[in-house]
């Protein structure tokens, strides 16, 4: 499980590979927090490559929503497959959050 | 006339693991637990979804909540799985509590929002069902999916 971080333009994109649970959350945190910091405003996390995340996991991106809105920025999703869908679905977490089908869709949408 | 291959009907797998009271070892009990039930021919939605993320919730609380990530306290599983259903047992060393007044609505306007209280709310969505054992000392969580 890892998190890789690059921008494409103004736009801070995450890649999550592997899984987002309880054991790695803090670091996906801690990653958009220092570029919440550094001043990025616009966030995309991609989960083309993500297997399952847990409920700490989601608590996570609702968090980050929350600070990034705060510092009044935009936090986008990408690339959710049926399973997290699913997921997003059953938590209502589908209504929180703007979810784009592919990367393009979602980096074009800011 | 090359013979069938045997029917997974009177097969079972039956594991026992016992683990230290770490998060980091959660990915590799989900994976030992979701092998048996690939083997057996689980949906893909359970393998990827179901298991994994019921699972995942019940050890995090057993290691966060339970034993209060004490090193000196362990979790064990116990895991059966056959044709019909996945039965898991996750036992801490914590003080019991009362599941269902432990359960909150995750989809309540009032919740939605929150990062935590998520994960009883979605053993209970993913399980077909989730119980106390209230037999055994310490605290027992059951789990049940019937394969689909």
């Amino acid at each position: 499980m890892s998190f890789s971080i690059k921008k494409q333009g103004d736009i801070v994109v995450v890649d999550v590979e592997g899984q987002l649970i309880v054991g790695n959350r803090q670091e996906l945190k801690q990653k958009v927090l220092d570029e919440l910091e550094r001043g990025e405003k616009k966030f995309l996390i991609d989960f083309a490559q993500t297997g399952y995340i847990d409920s700490s996991g989601l608590g996570v991106l609702v968090s980050l929503s929350k600070k990034i809105r705060e510092q009044g920025g935009e936090l986008r999703l990408a690339n959710l497959n049926d399973d997290l869908k699913t997921l997003f679905e059953l938590t209502k977490l589908d209504t929180l959050f703007q979810i784009a089908d592919t990367r393009e869709r979602a980096l074009s949408s800011f | 006339m090359p013979a069938s291959p045997p029917s997974d009907a009177g097969l079972r797998v039956s594991l026992h693991l016992d683990i230290p009271s770490d998060v980091d070892y959660i990915e590799r009990v989900v994976e030992l637990v979701r092998h048996p039930c690939a083997e057996l021919a689980y949906t893909q939605r359970q393998l990827a979804l179901n298991v994994p993320v019921a699972l995942s919730e019940a050890l995090s609380n057993a290691i966060l909540k339970g034993n209060g990530e004490d090193p000196r306290k362990r979790v064990s599983i116990h895991a059966d799985v056959d044709a019909c259903r996945l039965v898991v047992e996750i036992s801490d060393e914590g003080a019991a509590f009362d599941l269902q007044a432990h359960t909150r609505d995750a989809t309540a306007p009032e919740n939605l929002e929150r990062e935590d209280g998520r994960g009883l709310f979605l053993m209970q969505k993913l399980m077909d069902a989730v119980e106390r054992v209230t037999d055994r000392p310490g605290n027992v969580i059951r789990m049940t999916l019937a394969r689909a």
